[in-house]
This record gives C-alpha cells, structure tokens and sequence, in this order.
C-alpha cells in the first residue's frame, strides 16, 4: 500500500503528517520525495548509510564532427540547444544550456553527424537508512538546478510493494507533485481552514480527480480560521480524517523538530486509526474520489 | 526600477501576506503572483480581470491508431515512460520532448500543443496585479512565470512604476529561479521552526547561485524565540541583513478570513512591522 501525503499550499503540515504516520506504524517505509525542500529528516532522524547521485544525461558537441546544421536546435523542445552557424570563415558553434536540459535524447539520436554524445550531469542526491523500525528514503535538488522529477524518480524506485510507504510529496499542483503521487493507491490532503487552504485545497482536490487518486483530508491547525473547508469536504463527499488543533505547544514542539508523537504520545492512536480508516474507506469506495 | 521578490523555500510561512501588505505601502509599482501552481494574492487582492491571455505550455504526444503498426520504437526510445505497452500516451508521463514524433516510422504520431493555462492582467484597490492560473496538473510553471514577469515588465515601464512587487512559490525548482532572475533583491519570508531555517538557507544558497542579494524576516518570530536566535545568528554568519521580525498577530488569520490585507488593521502589531521592513527596502 502506497498512502501519499501532499497539499496544494506549503506550510499546511504535510510533512507532520506524513511523519507521525510513519511514526505510528509498525516497519513502515518513508520517503521524502519533497526534494526542494526535503524537511523530514529534521523530525526522524535516521541513520543514513547509503548516498547515490542523481543523473540525466546532457549533450556534449563533438565540434570535429558536427557540421553546425542546426538540427539539434531544431529538435530539442526545451530550447537546450541553439546552433550558430559559421559565416565568413568563422566556425559555428553550438550553445548547450545544460539546466534547460530534460535528457530526453533527441538530440544525441537524430543528429545526422553523431556528433552528439552524452554525458552524465549531476543534479542532486538519494540518500537513505533507517530511524528505528522505519525505513528511510530521502532525495534532495542540487540548489541551482530547475527539474526535479528525476530526483523523486529515484527516490521511487525504492519503492517496495509489499510494505506500507509512506510518500512526503511537494507542495503544489504541477508536475513535482504529480510525479511523487503517481501509482499511489491513497493520498491524504493536508490543509488549513483559511481562504488560501481551501483555495489550494480544491487544486490539488482537481489533480487527484484528474489521476484517479482516491483521497481524504486532514485540517490542521483546525480551530483557527472558519468553517468553509469543513463545508467543502462535507458538499464534496470528501472524509474528513483527522483533525489536529492549533496550540502553542504543537507549534514548539514541530520548531525544534520534534515530532508530534514523541511529544504527544496520545496522538499514535489517531493516526493507527487514520490508517485503518483508510482501508475501510478504499474497500467500501466511501474515499474522496 | 526595482524588482523584489518574496520568497521563504518553504511554504505557509506567510510570504503571501506580506506581499499582499507590500502592495498596500509600496506608492508605484506593479505587482506580480508568480505562485502560478496555487496563487493565493488574489484572496487578498480581489483583482478585477482586464485582461485574459492563453498560455501555451508545451506538447503532447497523439497517436493514430489506424497509422501505428505497434512496432515500438517509440516506446523504446521514450525514457519518460510515455508510451504505454498498449500504445496509449500516458498523458501524466509524457514531457512533450517530440523525440516518438520524429522517430516514428509510420509517421503515425503527432505533437499536439497544449494550453497549459491563463494569464491576467487585473485592476486592484492597490494597483495593477498580475497573475496566472496553470492548468491542473500541469507542466511548464518556469515558462509561465517568464511569461508574467516580462508582461508586468511592460507595463511598469509604461507606467513609469518604482517597483515590481513579485510574490514567489515555495521550493526552489524551475518556478522559483525563474520568479528570482533578473530581481534586483529577494526577502526571504521564513518561520522561526529547524524546517524553515533549513529551506531559507536553500533559498540563500539559490539567491547566491544567481547573484542576488537576498534580506530575510522572520515572521511570527516570537511563537519560538530559541530557533529565532538560531536564525539571527545564520543572518549575521552570512552576512544576511535580517529586516525584521514580525510578531505572532491572530489579526493575520483574521486578515486573510476576511479577505483583506493586514495593513487595514491599524492596531496590528504585524502591520506595524511590516511597515518598518517595507521603509527600509524602498531605499
Ligand atoms: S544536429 Fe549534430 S551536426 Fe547538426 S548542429 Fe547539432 S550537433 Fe551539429
Ligand atoms: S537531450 Fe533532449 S532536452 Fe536535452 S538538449 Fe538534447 S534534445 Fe534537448
């Protein structure tokens, strides 16, 4: 079972949540798939004992070869490529923008000289251990570097079908977040109970749809803000699992990033009971869908 | 002219409200929503629609059943997993890079480009706001965010604005260098909690990547004085100018409930704060 945590607005406690899940269950395996600002660790504190790079492959113009006809420029939809041409004697030249490149190969494959080779460029890291019982996997952007799937790809590829993950998806409702819940077979939706919560709150509500995702939500700091994000999930047959209050003793503790349970440890039975409820809530249909 | 852009790395730490409050103090300017995935100014803003613009974001692959003999090529050559093993797209998967299009020896499948979203340019009490809506689910939030920027570039120039006012996304992926190149300053907007000091530093990190000079403000410094310690001492380490510390204010969700910008409450403590912070980067 694959249960995804994520949220349309950042800041909401998705990252609580999907934390204390973990926490909550027994041999569960985690993975931080927010790999532009991976936080978990700050909460489980695993021990990390294996790191791997993350690659995609980039052009690199073999100028012997290449003839400057402009077909890789031509090719590439990213614009990661711009052929200038020789005149007058000068020799063209071909400009690569590595950080434009998405290493979809088109270039490499169709240039009529093969004149084009790949090489591999670094963009970020997987790293992974374990926090007690927890297995742990955590991957993290290079700073400076635009595209992110390929970080959380990895990151998925640990993925185990027989165990329980739990996924710490980016905020959002673009392609980092589709990317972190695609395949998922749950999705919990953090939110608040302000205009912007619901706001964002209803987007991701549309992406989930829109994948085939069945969802729930949890209301966090539930007692600021009004009443309308209740409203909306009630209209929307969307359940509602958990509600977690605002106090300033929740807020401290999650400041010094301790997590939830180990400072509250009467909230281990709501989030076993959140993950019951989820197998009830998929096996009679009765799931946000 | 000058062009500032709020950020925090991570989000909720009320980069939107003080952005929102900017727009409110700052005399001439512009502003601009680049949180294109899940913009919220308008909240606060209630922008009156003048104009509306297409987005064209990237391609997608079709193909033609009846053309595709299901050799596979595509399908091999796809590293993104975009073509299914029954020869279907898979519309979440596929990036749109056109490499199936060109290599299909049927000539069986075609790009077709996708509106990826809108983009407005909006009256508000406080001024022109604008602002876009990417399509659900979808890709290309770097391009759109350009997209606005260069739009709100024309008409400060044509207006004769002092600023641009940029509320950012959080993380710091495409949306977010795209939202920060070219800016003239960034204000990092963080929390005083051990996940925002870690996603500001990220920020910084990305600010100097691109040579911006980057202020930070710690908002609702005072629900955690000890990390808000922590982040005044990285201010000074870095030589980070730290413009100010907000104070925890329950006016702020009043604010956005009601859906108005925080400097309408004249008694708010955080108002007051946020006036300070704007007076010292105007100059
Ligand atoms: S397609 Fe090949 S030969 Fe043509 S400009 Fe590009 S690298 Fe040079
Ligand atoms: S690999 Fe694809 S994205 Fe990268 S430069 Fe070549 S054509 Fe462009």
């Amino acid at each position: 079972m694959i249960i995804s945590v994520a949220s349309g607005k950042g800041g909401t406690g998705k990252t609580t949540v999907a934390v204390n899940l973990a926490l909550a269950l027994k041999d569960a395996r985690f993975f931080d798939c927010d790999v532009e600002e991976p936080n978990a660790h700050i909460f489980l504190k695993p021990r990390l004992n294996r790191q791997e790079k993350v690659f995609i492959p980039v052009p690199e113009i073999d100028t012997a070869k290449c003839s400057f006809c402009g077909k890789c420029g031509e090719v590439c939809a990213y614009h990661a490529l711009a052929v200038i041409k020789g005149e007058g004697g000068h020799q063209g030249e071909v400009l690569v923008f590595p950080h434009l490149c998405h290493g979809c190969g088109a270039c490499s494959m169709l240039c009529p000289q093969g004149a084009i080779r790949e090489v591999n460029k670094e963009i970020g890291t997987v790293e992974s251990g374990s926090a007690g019982e927890i297995s742990f996997v955590s991957g993290r952007l290079n700073v400076g570097e635009a595209v992110s799937p390929p970080v959380i790809r990895r990151v998925k590829e640990y993925l185990e079908p027989s165990k329980t993950a739990v996924i710490d998806a980016p905020p959002g409702t673009s392609c980092p977040v589709i990317c972190a819940v695609k395949g998922s077979d749950f999705c919990i939706l953090v939110t608040e109970p302000t205009p912007f919560g619901l706001h964002d709150l209803s987007l991701a509500v549309e992406v989930l749809r829109k994948m085939e995702i069945p969802f729930g939500v949890v209301i966090n700091r539930s007692d600021i803000g009004d009443g309308k994000v209740e409203d909306y999930c009630a209209k929307e047959n969307i359940p509602v699992l958990m509600r977690i209050p605002f106090s300033r003793e929740i807020a401290e503790a999650y400041a010094r990033g301790i997590s939830l349970i180990s400072a509250f440890p009467d909230f281990k039975g709501k989030f076993i009971e959140m993950r019951a409820r989820i197998g009830t809530l998929l096996e009679s249909g009765k799931a946000g869908r | 002219m000058k062009q500032i852009t709020v950020i925090s790395g991570k989000g909720g730490t009320g980069k939107t409200v003080i952005s929102g409050a900017f727009a409110a103090l700052a005399e001439k300017k512009v502003m601009v929503d680049c949180d294109v995935d899940a913009a919220d100014l308008h909240l606060l803003l209630h922008p009156e629609i003048k104009e509306r613009h297409e987005f064209k974001g990237g391609q997608l692959s079709v193909i033609d059943e009846v053309k595709c003999d299901k050799c596979g090529k595509c399908a091999a050559a796809c590293r993104f997993g975009g073509i299914s093993p029954v020869f279907k797209v898979e519309v979440f998967s596929c990036q749109g890079c056109g490499l199936c299009s060109r290599i299909c020896p049927r000539g069986a499948i075609r790009m077709k480009e996708k509106i990826a979203g809108e983009w407005f340019v909006s009256d508000t009490a406080y001024g022109v706001l604008v602002h876009a809506r990417l399509g659900i689910a979808e890709d290309n939030s770097g391009r759109l965010v350009s997209r606005i920027r260069q739009a709100a570039e024309k008409i400060a120039a044509a207006g004769g604005a002092d600023y641009i006012i940029i509320d950012g996304p959080p993380g710091i992926g495409c949306p977010v260098i795209a939202s920060l190149a070219g800016t003239d300053l960034i204000l990092v907007v963080t929390e005083p909690t051990l996940s925002g000091l870690h996603d500001a530093a990220r920020v910084i990190e990305l600010a100097a990547h691109f040579k911006i000079p980057a202020a930070l403000v710690v908002n609702k410094y005072d629900l955690n004085p000890g990390v808000t310690e922590k982040i005044e001492a990285f201010c000074l380490a870095r030589n980070i100018p730290l413009t100010g510390k907000v104070p925890f204010d329950k006016t702020v969700v009043r604010a956005v409930v009601e859906g108005k910008v925080v400097t309408e409450y004249p008694g708010s403590p955080a108002a007051g704060e946020i006036r300070k912070i704007w007076d010292l980067l105007k100059d």
